[in-house]
């Protein structure tokens, strides 16, 4: 049990509880990506495509471009145009219809410098296209990493995220995203505490160790037991003096 | 029960009144522990076990006497068993280890001794048929295994002789010592197939020369030593193409030598019954028969096999017939002289469908073993449907009004019909009274069944891997009906559904069963009434195309069945049923039914939506690069799952709302590294509608195998620590806050907030085999993991002990919500063993449902033996006990009722006599 040394256990915990808040976080947060060895400051930059058609049929276009840097402070940034006036008017065919604004990020590695960044294909996510237009383009975009920095997913949410069919002005509301972007790695499961439990059952059999020092019965109870031992002797005494023969007797 | 240990963690403050609280805390849980172990007179009240040991390699039967009641086997899942001739009852039996390490090559037996090369070659065992017991073992040297038989010096029999790919050695019978090994010559152009001895001071081995020659040579049986040599030619035969042939002869006695006449097997179903002359060197062919299957150590047993019907031959002359069956692969003879010098025999029938059937003298069928049961891949728990009148009482609110006086009548009849049912229950009942007990007999037939008052009695329809179908009553374990699929390939996949349940009276219960051959991925259905195991003349959809997901959806056709939804590799969808309305309907919800494909040999998961014309479009694309991680296991929740309460109260009055996503899939993986340093078990938790990763941890230091478990708004799952060399357990809690975001519904599509998730990490000390988690009516009662041991136990681990909220320091909070404090270390208790002795061998899966009492849940472990019981994670708290003193409670009440009437009286008449005075 008390394999586990301490210093180990803390800085594994520390870490769970920085992410397990992730996702209160606004974005340009900086997370810590497992064991990134390479540092690469220099960062560089992948599309953020978007489609919304109201056939459905994906048509991805050029939303943005995301800012990665990898290494042992991963931070991301998005710099984005404003919608079109023909975009905002699509976009607002495809609330209409109940249709699907989908975005999709390509495969890429925050870590590996040596080999080639980009990986084919790409990931994908979709919110609603009306809750979109109803939360007046604010969205949440969240980019999963795994232990060794590939980008495995991507993730889109509106605030508020429901659809409940209040109009928009597309002048005002329409024109400009108002995106929350964050990157999210794995976080650490935490290890069994021996070494917190063992600590913690020391500390407990110190306390208790001082204050009783365990005495003996005899020790706890002589003022009981001595007037006892006394009083059966003396009665025993009476009884062998006194009725001695009716016992006998009687037995 | 606790460890002082814990007692002491309870009192950081040591205050002594906090102590004594806490040990109050301690005796009341043990007492809660210790209520859950079973009475002794409870035991097989409820569960019931059956032990099998899969398909027969090998078999002997113990003597040459009509009165031996014993059998030896020795089976595919390396089992030597023993069974009672008469009734097919296991007398003792060996699990060896799985896999080809304990893989039996050979069985011989000889009086008291069974002798067992294990492991292609690696021992040699010796056992005590009488208790079962291991005489002793003898490691042999490496080599492959050819051969063995017994060697016998001055008729009896004291060596045992064997044959690998290079050597032959020989062993004491009495203590396994070798008494030589020799190499063979020129082993590496000669295939040595067999050895023999006759009972001389030679032992021969015969090895083959492809398309060339035989060649003997003679061994003395002393030193080993090669008295000669001979090369013989070959026979002129025709083998069917591509086909080893193989000998079959005879030998009664190692100590003489065997019969003349031996089969030679040319083809899979062709025999040659041969002759050796009394010279010694030509052979005359007798006899040809085909097709046929020959028994292995026989006297003469052949099967002229015309529609599979079993007839019995003696080496000349015909000697009886026996009934039908599935085509038998194995037969096994016993052949002996009964007192009147007639030849009795008794066959073991080994089928394909692994029934093993034990048959005697004028073709009765003495009893059959299902074997077949000895691998369950999946099965379902159906309701029984309801009794005659029961259904026609349900059936009266299914129709249409017409009228009221015809409405009325209708009632007035089916009430009139169930004071009939019910009289005649009282009638049984108090003609069974007067029976003696023991001829009572409860037989459970097909025509019977039906549901009992709390629905505890239900139907398993397990699906075995040899494509055998059964249907078994759950309360006694019966086999009810079974039903063989024939043309099943050995590696398909399958997966049960229920597509309509018990409840839609008169539609009859449905179950589909997915077929799927894993090579090529094409998929057949077989649909069936799982109560009467008959099979369904639905049309069928054609499934021309390899099917890659299959879904249930919760629509259900004008018939009450659920729709199946059948995706292909094009990721076109075919529906099942697939009538008008269900299309409609399809088309209407189209654009609200996602689904989810995972690719674990591309790490790829992906989401799809349906569209109107039942195509589908991807929506999401999770990909998890398989040079780093590989998906191992991926599953959601049990859609019949309920789950009573929204939230947990804290110690502070506040409610913890749980993160109740029906949607969520639990995904984890395993590092492609294995280094013990590196590797790591990866738990995601994805939407499955919106592929949104809503937690994403990495267990370090771990590898598999991972058994997870995934419900309600928990995970757990149990993985290897590869520095600490523990197995440990772990569990995920969501929860949304102590606000709800939309307290009315759950949508994946709007839910943008992530939940809490907390985590806690316990030391198991044993590992484990599976894991589930019991299932209540209702979700009201607490809930338990049902954990399958190696040992063959099953622990009942209440979920309480599995709790992230489990404080490290006990605060007033805390105690107020009844949690545990934390402790690294999860105590296996033996009284939470829900299977007391009655161990499972190889547990392979847990299948747990509810009952019709919420306290209830039904369980059953399958493996090698299947086991049923139930279990009451909360106690039974809905139900009185066995010992409820009826007589009692009832002898107070009209005590009380009697006392009250008197002294009523007695009042009455003592204010009479007042007015009167």
């Amino acid at each position: 049990m008390a394999s586990v040394p301490r210093s180990f256990l803390l800085l594994s915990i520390i870490p769970t509880i920085l992410i397990l808040c992730a996702d209160f976080a606004c974005c340009n947060t900086g997370r810590k990506t497992g064991d990134g060895l390479d540092t690469d400051f220099s960062g560089f930059s992948v599309p953020l495509e978007h489609s919304f058609e109201v056939d459905d049929v994906s048509r991805f276009r050029m939303r943005g471009a995301l800012q990665l840097r990898g290494g042992r402070e991963t931070s991301v940034s998005l710099s984005q145009s404003q919608l079109s006036e023909e975009d905002r008017k699509t976009l607002k065919e495809v609330a209409a219809v109940d249709g699907l604004y989908k975005i999709r990020v390509p495969r890429v590695s925050l870590t590996d410098r040596q080999t080639e960044r980009q990986m084919d294909g790409y990931l994908t996510a979709f919110v609603r296209a009306c809750s979109l237009v109803e939360s007046h383009l604010s969205d949440v975009i969240t980019l999963h990493t795994d232990v060794s920095g590939y980008l495995i997913g991507v993730s889109i949410v509106t605030i508020p995220g429901a659809c409940r069919g209040t109009e928009v002005e597309d002048e005002v509301d329409l024109e400009a995203f108002n995106t929350t972007l964050t990157i999210i790695a794995p976080t650490n499961a935490p290890q069994p505490e021996t070494a917190l439990f063992i600590e913690r059952m020391d500390i407990e059999h110190e306390k208790r160790g001082k204050p009783q020092e365990q005495k003996s019965f005899f020790a706890k109870y002589w003022m009981y037991i001595v007037p006892l031992v006394l009083f059966l002797m003396m009665s025993g005494a009476q009884d062998q003096s006194g009725g001695g023969a009716a016992n006998g007797g009687g037995r | 029960m606790y460890r002082p240990s814990l007692v002491v963690t309870f009192t950081k403050k040591s205050s002594v009144k906090m102590a004594k609280l806490t040990s109050l805390f301690v005796i009341l849980l043990s007492f809660f522990c210790i209520s859950e172990a079973v009475f002794e007179d409870q035991v097989g009240k409820f569960d019931w076990r059956q032990q099998y040991v899969g398909k027969t390699l090998f078999a002997h039967f113990e003597s040459n006497t009509q009165s031996s009641k014993k059998m030896f086997v020795a089976t595919d899942k390396n089992i030597f068993a023993s069974f009672n001739s008469r009734t097919g009852d296991l007398l003792w039996r060996h699990v060896d280890k799985t896999g080809p390490e304990g893989s039996i090559d050979i069985l011989l037996l000889h009086g008291q001794d069974a002798l067992m090369v294990v492991g292609d070659g690696r021992l040699l065992r010796s056992w005590d048929t009488n208790i079962g017991g291991l005489n002793w073992e003898a490691v042999l040297d490496t080599g492959s295994f050819q051969a063995a038989c017994f060697v016998a010096i001055q008729d009896t029999v004291k060596l045992v002789a064997v044959l690998k790919k290079a050597a032959i050695s020989l062993h004491y019978l009495s203590n396994g010592h070798q008494k030589w090994v020799e190499n063979l010559p020129d082993s590496d152009a000669v295939q040595y197939q067999a050895v023999y001895s006759g009972g001389e001071e030679e032992v021969y081995v015969l090895g083959v020369v492809p398309n060339s020659h035989l060649t003997i040579i003679a061994y003395s049986l002393e030193d080993g030593e090669i008295i000669k040599q001979v090369t013989t030619l070959s026979l002129d035969l025709e083998v069917f193409p591509g086909f080893q042939p193989v000998l079959v002869s005879s030998q009664p006695h190692p100590a003489r030598s065997p019969l003349s006449e031996f089969f030679l097997q040319l083809g899979p179903d062709h025999h040659v019954l041969l002759q050796l002359n009394a010279d010694g060197y030509t052979i005359a062919p007798l006899r040809d028969f085909q097709p046929c299957v020959v028994s292995h150590p026989v006297v003469g047993g052949v099967s002229p096999c015309s529609g599979w019907c079993l007839a019995l031959w003696c080496v000349v002359s015909p000697c009886g017939v026996s009934p039908c069956g599935v085509s038998p692969p194995q037969l096994y003879v016993h052949a002996f002289l009964k007192k009147d010098d007639s030849v009795g025999y008794r066959v073991l029938v080994q089928t394909q469908d692994h029934a093993l059937t034990f048959i005697q003298q004028p073709g009765r069928v003495v009893w059959t073993r299902e074997e077949a049961l000895a691998d369950v891949v999946t099965m379902e728990m159906v309701d029984l449907p309801l009794t005659g009148t029961q259904a026609e009482l349900e059936g009266e609110f299914g129709k249409k009004a017409d009228g009221l006086f015809p409405m009325v009548l209708k009632r007035l009849s089916s009430q009139v019909t169930l004071l009939q049912a019910w009289l005649a229950h009282l009638w049984k009942l108090f003609y069974e009274a007067r029976k003696p007990r023991s001829q009572v007999k409860n037989e459970v037939t097909i025509e019977t069944l039906s549901r009992d008052e709390f629905n505890l009695q239900k139907m398993m329809v397990m699906v075995t891997a040899s494509g055998k179908l059964f249907g078994i009553d759950s309360k006694s374990g019966s086999i009810l009906w079974k039903h063989y699929l024939e043309n099943v390939q050995p590696n398909a996949a399958f997966k049960l559904i229920v597509q309509r349940t018990t409840a839609h009276f008169p539609h009859p219960p449905q179950c589909t069963l997915l077929i799927k051959d894993k090579d090529t991925g094409l998929a057949t259905l077989h649909v069936f009434n799982p109560i009467f195991g008959r099979k369904s003349h639905i049309a069928l959809p054609a499934l021309p195309r390899p099917i890659l997901q299959s879904l249930l959806l919760p629509v259900i056709d004008q018939d009450y069945a659920k729709v199946l939804l059948l995706v292909d590799d094009q990721y076109k969808v075919t529906a099942f049923p697939s009538t008008k309305n269900v299309l409609q309907q399809l088309q209407e919800m189209a654009s609200s039914i996602f689904f989810y494909l995972i690719r674990s040999d591309q790490g790829n998961l992906s989401g799809f939506r349906l569209r109107k014309d039942l195509s589908t479009e991807r929506i999401w694309e999770v990909v998890l690069p398989t040079e780093v991680q590989k998906i191992v296991a991926v599953k959601g929740k049990r859609p019949n799952e309920h789950v009573h309460s929204q939230g947990r109260v804290m110690g502070d009055r506040s409610v913890l709302y749980k993160y109740l996503n029906p949607n969520l899939l639990a995904v984890v993986t395993e590092s492609t590294d294995t280094h013990p340093e590196r590797a790591f078990v990866g738990v995601f938790l994805v939407d499955g509608v919106t592929g949104r990763i809503i937690h994403e941890a990495v267990q370090r230091k771990a590898r598999g195998p991972v058994h997870f478990v995934h419900s309600e708004n928990w995970v757990v799952y149990e993985y290897w620590n590869t520095k600490s060399r523990r197995n440990e357990f772990s569990v995920l809690e969501l929860f949304e806050g102590t606000e709800l975001y939309n307290s009315t519904v759950f949508s994946s599509l709007d839910r943008p907030h992530l939940p809490q998730v907390l985590q806690q990490t316990y030391i198991f000390p044993s590992p484990i085999t599976t894991m589930e988690a019991t299932l209540t009516e209702k979700g009201i009662t607490s809930r338990h993991l049902l954990v399958g041991l190696p040992s063959g136990a099953i622990l009942s681990l209440p979920k309480m002990f599995l709790d992230p909220r489990r404080p490290e320091v006990v605060t007033e909070h805390s105690r107020e919500e009844n949690l545990i404090p934390y402790a690294p270390e999860m105590p296996i208790r033996t009284e939470w063993f829900i299977n007391y002795n009655q161990t499972v061998a190889r547990v392979k899966g847990i299948y747990t449902a509810p009952s019709g009492l919420e306290s209830t849940c039904l369980v059953v472990a399958y493996g090698l033996d299947i086991y049923q019981t139930r279990v009451y994670p909360s106690k039974q708290f809905d139900v009185l006990k066995d010992d409820y003193d009826y007589v009692l409670i009832s002898s107070v009440l009209f005590a009380l009722f009697f006392a009250t009437m008197i002294s009523k009286r007695l009042a009455q008449v003592k204010l009479l006599n007042r007015a009167w005075r």
